[in-house]
């Protein structure tokens, strides 16, 4: 685990099922997140993905790489792109400061519109459970 | 998105009024931290981590704000100046909510049987803003997550507040039609059926595109065609930000594609983000429908 360090991507495809999926694992029952016509009123041409959502996959892609020994410490996201039906999320990672086994990486995550997520994760990885 | 008129904007410094006061008093979790709702949370990500199963299974950090939503039940402990400001906000016409930013910091790991409480408080309100979905207000609230006495996370989670942009009712403006005349009608035949033809001329059999009537190197005026074999690399490519053209909604990325028979031509880069053609990236021939009459030839980014 060294500062440069670059995660491999992680291809997430952007179903209508995990969308609507997602929201109600997380309880999000918004309706632009299940409803395509209510989100044309509110001005989004389909339904699109939620925070939570979004938030998950994030906490996945870190723990999935650094082994279940890795505890989330701290997940910082900002959404751009929404996440719409039939695109394909691309998560990328890099790792921007480590402090003994508590590393921050920087995480992204590029749809086909454009950047979908950014933000920042920390996570400690006691010692042999990195990769 | 940018700002708007706010130097004029009194809804804003009265929504500012909020900032500090709580938006939550003692809200609790509809459920206690249980193993369904970590199992459906995993299941539906994709997330196989064994530290979320089992004996002394933990749930995903990132449940966090899972355990307090509402859900389709009335929030509980919601905090009159929170009522007040979203009530403000409904009135101005900002009836629709969409989340943008979250931070969570995790203190220690949440388990099945932890009952949850939180309290949130209004953090602050930005200056109106305008963005594709409409104009509305960011509103920014930090919750404290609790187990009895102990904190086990924290939650700052941004909404915009928005007046939905009103869509257009009128049908999509349509792509400008190709001029279609003697010297390229083969091409745009051939685009019909999904096949690239490259003229080839009958003399010196030097490929060509775009169509022209005759061999810029010969002279000679007669040729017949080749089918392109829709693999190419981008040559040059330049990003259209700005202006915006009625069918085109920028950013996008118009490359210089050299297609494997060495000839180039212009098109659109498509299937990757507009920030990531780069010179030299491999491409796809593809045929897009625009609408009912067009089809154009466009190149898909080959990604490694
Ligand atoms: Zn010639």
């Amino acid at each position: 685990m060294n500062v440069g360090d670059a995660l491999p991507p992680l291809e997430i495809e952007v179903t209508r099922t995990l969308i609507v999926a997602g929201a109600l694992a997380s309880r999000d029952y918004q309706d632009v997140h299940h409803d395509p016509e209510a989100a044309r009123r509110k001005g989004s041409p389909d339904i699109f993905m939620n925070i939570l959502t979004t938030n998950g996959l994030v906490g996945r892609y870190l723990t999935d790489h650094f082994g279940p020994t890795a505890v989330l410490r701290k997940v910082a996201v900002r959404l751009g792109a929404p996440n719409y039906p039939g695109d394909t999320l691309v998560l990328r990672g890099r790792v921007e400061a480590v402090d003994g086994e508590t590393a921050v990486v920087r995480v992204t995550g590029d749809n086909g519109i454009g950047r979908h997520v950014s933000g920042t994760v920390t996570v400690t990885v006691p010692a042999g459970g990195a990769r | 998105m940018g700002d708007d008129d706010g130097l004029d904007d009194d809804l804003h410094a009265r929504l500012k009024g909020y900032e500090g006061r709580p938006s939550t008093v003692a809200g609790a979790g509809r459920d206690p931290v249980n193993a369904p709702m970590i199992r459906h949370w995993c299941e539906v990500l994709g997330d196989t981590n064994p530290a979320y199963t089992g004996p002394g299974a933990t749930a995903p950090p990132t449940m966090l704000q899972a355990w307090i939503m509402a859900g389709l039940s009335p929030h509980t402990g919601r905090a009159r100046p929170y009522e007040e400001l979203l009530a403000l906000l409904d009135e101005a016409g900002c009836t629709s909510i969409v989340a943008t930013d979250c931070e969570q910091e995790y203190l220690r790991p949440l388990r099945p049987g932890d009952e949850v409480t939180y309290d949130s408080v209004i953090e602050s309100v930005s200056p109106r803003k305008t963005t594709k979905l409409g104009t509305g207000y960011f509103v920014t609230t930090r919750t404290d997550v609790r187990v009895g006495p102990d904190l086990v996370g924290t939650h700052r989670f941004r909404v915009l507040k928005y007046a939905p942009a009103r869509r257009p009712a009128k049908p999509p403006e349509r792509r400008p039609r190709p001029v279609v005349n003697r010297d390229n009608a083969g091409f745009w035949e051939g685009v019909r059926d999904h096949r690239l033809l490259l003229q080839r001329c009958a003399d010196c059999a030097g490929l060509r595109f775009p169509w022209l009537p005759g061999c810029a190197d010969c002279g000679c005026p007669d040729w017949d065609t080749v089918d392109a074999c829709g693999e190419g690399t981008v040559f040059s490519y330049v990003v259209l930000h700005h202006p915006p053209f009625p069918a085109f909604e920028p950013p996008y990325a118009i490359g210089l594609v050299e297609l494997a028979e060495g000839v180039r031509m212009v098109s659109n880069v498509v299937g990757v983000p507009y920030d990531k053609v780069r010179i030299g990236m491999p491409v796809r021939l593809e045929f897009r429908r625009y609408d009912d009459e067009l089809v154009l030839p466009v190149f898909k980014g080959v990604t490694a």
